[in-house]
């Protein structure tokens, strides 16, 4: 019933979350006497979380619904484009923009490899072996890049120009907290402007629903999935960059837990649907941020946040809060 | 138009289409009517090249078609209005019809078809921008041989276009049947409705178990003792 009223009205639901969210934290607040300024640079931190999660999910959401498959090698595509951006900047010396955009040039063709690879193969196959095989290809990435790039941990190259603190008033926030929000908000109206009106776009729908009768209808299936791959890989690329930059750090493992919360936010958002994972995106950004900032006790949990949530909402609403229950026709 | 040749397709072990072999003439309307599993809808399927056949040949307009795939198939002009209308539920009824021209580039000749298909299906228009899923049973039906219709076939495969309908719905969809085939477009049509299907037709074949046993003219058949016994409901001598 909520799912109906938000599904058609996507900024009314953000607007409606963001709200509520606002509410707890404003009382929270009060109760732990936090001043504005650094209420407000949580707040900054938790929308330019929840937009790095939002970019990761859609890969997700998209996914699932043209192939009914969890593409668990997504969180290791996100880890690749990490090391893509390393090598980008400090090997061959891109400045930041043109190495962003190499990356995001990159990283699809290995989206599109384990497509090729671990998925083409197997169409028509039962889901679970697709499934056994996107956890292959996930453990692969994972011990490629281990012994291509080392286990230990390499330092991303500080980015001074979005890693500048600038501040507004007495609040604090690095160029990139802001930077972040702004490419995504940008991505999402080209991304939903592509689905929703451009030909490949609804083809792309169509595939979802139906992809035989799409194939007689003359659509080229196997493209269109390319394509989802290429779109989703894009977007992880670019949510890698920025959270290099942010949080810099770059291991082989690092995407295991961003992937997994990414993953949890497409679920409560009601995988299949792209404004879900934004909704969930921002849910657990934004709570994982300000769970940590107004209850500094228990920040130990942060990483919990994100599967509390999901219980909740598995066993309030198991489609997600967009997601619209699944009737199998019989 | 359309030569089909020993026509053979298995499943598995099972053998669902035994050489079956006819004709689709020109401008023509040919029904094939059976019962549930004669293999009427795998006919279509491996016309349409979403189901391989393990032999036999289809010949369209002189031409090998078998192997080819399901994009080309469309693009030389067959197109497939399929079982239960599967419909793009998610996409809206103008959306859908889009989809319907998907390899076509003549935007002019797309909106000039678009036109005819409101038209013929007026409610179709009014719906235009609600989601298939939306209508009922009967638009459904006739969203997807509009949609089929938009990529201007020669030959239009139809695969039981009255099934799970009303009777007025029906009749009336026959009577698109007939005026689809008037603006030249060739039929091939499937039904488990035989009284309505022979009468449409010129050409009839019956088909039962995966083997042609039957064929002639569309009234011919309705007056063949078996085919009455077997389909219309009248009782044997």
């Amino acid at each position: 019933m909520i799912g109906k009223i938000f599904r058609n009205n996507l900024t009314s639901a953000i607007l409606v979350i963001i709200l509520i969210l606002l509410a707890i934290v404003f009382y929270a607040a009060q109760i732990g006497h936090m001043e504005g300024p650094v209420l407000l640079q949580h707040l900054v931190n938790g929308i330019s979380l929840g937009s790095l999660f939002a970019l990761i999910a859609i890969g997700y959401t998209m996914v699932y619904t043209i192939l009914s498959m969890i593409n668990f090698a997504h969180s290791d595509i996100f880890m690749i484009s990490l090391y893509f951006a390393f090598f980008s900047i400090t090997v061959f010396n891109m400045p930041w923009v043109l190495a962003l955009i190499c990356v995001a040039a990159a990283t699809p063709l290995v989206g599109l490899l384990i497509e090729r690879l671990a998925y083409r193969p197997l169409r028509g196959a039962p889901k679970n072996s697709v499934l056994i095989s996107a956890i292959g290809a996930s453990f692969l990435l994972e011990n490629a890049a281990t012994y291509l790039f080392g286990g230990r941990p390499k330092a991303f190259p500080d980015i001074p120009a979005l890693t500048r603190v600038i501040s507004v008033g007495s609040v604090n926030f690095q160029v990139v907290s802001i930077v972040i929000p702004i490419i995504t908000a940008a991505i999402l109206v080209i991304l939903i402007n592509f689905i929703h009106h451009a030909k490949t776009g609804v083809a792309m729908r169509a595939v979802a629903k139906d992809y035989e009768i799409a194939r007689v209808m003359g659509v080229n299936v196997n493209g269109i999935i390319s394509l989802t791959f290429i779109i989703g890989s894009v977007l992880a690329a670019v949510g890698g960059f920025m959270w290099g930059a942010k949080y810099p750090g770059v291991t082989p493992m690092m995407g295991v837990m961003p992937g997994l919360k990414c993953f949890v936010a497409a679920v409560v958002g009601g995988i299949g649907d792209i404004n879900g994972a934004v909704i969930g995106g921002f849910i657990l950004g934004l709570g994982e941020v300000l769970i940590v900032a107004l209850f500094p006790g228990i920040s130990g949990y942060r990483d919990a946040f994100a599967f509390v949530v999901l219980i909740v909402i598995l066993l309030v609403r198991p489609s997600g809060i967009l997601g619209s229950p699944v009737a199998e026709k019989v | 138009m359309l030569n089909i040749e020993k026509l053979t397709v298995k499943y598995g072990g099972i053998t669902a289409l035994d050489s079956i072999s006819f004709n689709v003439p020109e401008k023509r309307i040919v029904t094939l009517i059976g019962a549930n599993g004669a293999g009427k809808s795998t006919t279509l399927r491996a016309i349409a090249a979403l189901t391989k056949p393990s032999g036999g040949s289809v010949r369209y307009q002189g031409e090998d078609i078998l192997g080819l795939d399901a994009q080309k198939v469309v693009a030389k002009g067959i197109s497939l209005v399929p079982e239960g209308r599967r419909v793009f539920a998610n996409l809206t009824v103008m959306e859908n019809l889009r989809i319907g021209a998907y390899l076509r580039k003549d935007e002019e000749g797309i909106k000039k078809d678009r036109k005819w298909m409101f038209e013929m299906f007026p409610i179709l228009e009014k719906r235009s921008w609600q989601p298939a899923g939306t209508l009922s049973g009967g638009e459904q039906q006739m969203l997807a041989v509009a949609r089929a219709l938009m990529s201007r076939p020669k030959l239009l495969m139809m695969d039981e276009p009255s099934l799970g309908l009303a009777p007025l719905v029906v009749k009336s969809i026959f009577e698109i049947i007939r005026e689809i085939n008037r603006n030249g477009v060739t039929i091939l049509l499937i039904e488990q409705n035989a009284n309505l299907a022979l009468k449409t037709a010129d050409i009839g074949y019956v088909l039962e178990t995966g083997k042609i046993t039957l064929s002639g003219a569309g009234t011919e058949l309705l007056d063949d003792s078996h085919v009455k016994a077997a389909y219309l409901g009248a009782a044997k001598k």
